[in-house]
């Protein structure tokens, strides 16, 4: 991103800009499955395209990529498609399994429990799944339905509760309420998405 | 009579353009007696046109309609005009209560349109003026309330028939949020104990969530949400 004569980043609204607001506890291991089902690389591949699409200012360490790339392959989720050993040390090439598809596909369609700053996990969780050819439409209504559902409840309990109940859930609808309006924001905006996100 | 399933009002396949502008294409829908439905989408995907095939006021190009085992689309304009007016409700987004008449003669008047005899016909309005909590209104004109009083008159009025659906679109869009959490609040409540059934257009999600399941209305299709979680 081009910087002021200053060194401070212009305040700009873009997709770059917005994904560095990614949550802490994001999978990484499914990230970097979802990454890995476009075609096989190598772990400094992965992390490099990792930090280009979800981690501009907090790019991932290099140990947690091998350490869950260990992981991945212990639980038979991706398999080492080749090793390179040129001048340097050697360089493995890592390639999802069938297994790691089906993981994949099944974390893409859970829906996310509804809570505060969800946006980033959904965020990525739209994104892998255009990147994947899969379709992002459904896991964006997937994800408003049980955020709807959990709205009845706050609703039924409002219903019934005294003023400070009222208030509580009040409060949790309207932050449901915004969640809700991303979704239906994003999903008009998927085209456009799906063109940056490929290119 | 009811169609094998349960259902009061089930639309399939239904079609309707105007002009070269296809309003709906292929949309289906379902509801049954005491059921809260919200039809929900962006605005031009279908949503209202809808709602206007499934009350009869808009017949569609094709497809079929059911109410309580009749096929609507085969009714010519009376009797649709008698369906609506008998089995019906409807609340709009703005009132749209008669200016000339207190209150008290608006939440009457579908009960007059059918032939009741006035003292019977206020006297059904002032019990649902009461359900609503606005029977102190009944001699004020809808010039001298506010927009939150005037919707609940207008929900007294469609339930004053003791209809079997009501159809709501946008009944809250003109309300403050307290008053729209009032209106739906006494609107659910109301048709839940009449076990009549609301069809709920609405595109806030808040106001959706009085409802027991979701419609989404995308360029004229519709999608079922609870058949996805």
């Amino acid at each position: 991103m081009p910087q002021s004569p200053e060194g401070i980043r212009p305040a700009i609204y873009t997709l770059s800009v917005y994904t560095q607001c990614r949550v802490a506890d994001m999978s990484i291991g499914h990230t970097l499955l979802g990454l890995l089902e476009a075609g096989p690389r190598h772990g400094y591949d992965l992390k490099r395209t990792f930090d280009e699409k979800f981690g501009h200012d907090r790019p991932l360490a290099y140990g947690q990529v091998y350490s869950t790339m260990s992981r991945l392959l212990k639980n038979g989720l991706v398999e080492v498609d080749g090793v390179e050993s040129g001048g340097g040390p050697e360089r493995k090439r890592y390639a999802i399994t069938d297994a790691g598809i089906t993981d994949v596909g099944a974390w893409l369609s859970q829906p996310e429990k509804p809570e505060p700053y969800l946006h980033s996990t959904l965020y990525t969780k739209v994104v892998l799944a255009l990147l994947t050819g899969r379709r992002a439409d459904e896991l964006l209504d997937t994800q408003r339905a049980e955020h709807l559902r959990l709205m009845r409840i706050l609703t039924q309990r409002k219903r019934k509760g005294d003023i400070a109940d009222q208030l509580v859930c009040d409060h949790a609808l309207f932050h449901l309420e915004a969640d809700l309006r991303w979704l239906e924001l994003t999903a008009a905006r998927l085209d456009q998405l799906a063109r940056e996100v490929r290119r | 009579m009811m169609t094998p399933a349960g259902t009061l009002l089930a639309a399939t396949d239904l079609r309707k353009a105007f002009g070269t502008t296809k309003a709906l294409d292929g949309a289906e829908f379902s509801i049954h007696p005491g059921e809260v439905v919200a039809v929900m989408g962006p605005s031009g995907s279908g949503k209202s046109t809808l709602l206007h095939c499934l009350a009869g006021i808009v017949p569609p190009d094709s497809g079929s309609i059911t109410y309580a085992g009749r096929e609507l689309t085969s009714l010519n304009d009376a009797e649709r005009s008698a369906l609506r007016r008998t089995e019906f409700g409807f609340v709009f987004q703005f009132g749209q209560l008669v200016p000339e008449l207190t209150c008290v003669e608006n939440v009457a008047l579908p009960l007059r349109l059918t032939g009741v005899k006035r003292k019977e016909a206020e006297r059904t309005a002032l019990h649902w003026m009461e359900q609503l909590q606005v029977e102190e209104l009944v001699a004020k004109r809808p010039g001298e309330i506010s927009g939150g009083q005037g919707q609940r008159v207008a929900v007294a009025r469609a339930l004053v028939t003791a209809p079997r659906v009501i159809f709501a679109d946008e009944p809250t869009g003109a309300l403050d949020s307290l008053n729209g959490e009032l209106v739906m609040q006494l609107l659910t409540e109301a048709a839940r104990s009449a076990n009549a059934a609301v069809v709920l257009v609405t595109h806030e999600t808040r106001v959706a969530a009085y409802s027991d399941r979701e419609i989404v209305v995308r360029d004229g299709k519709s999608r079922d949400m609870e058949r996805i979680v």
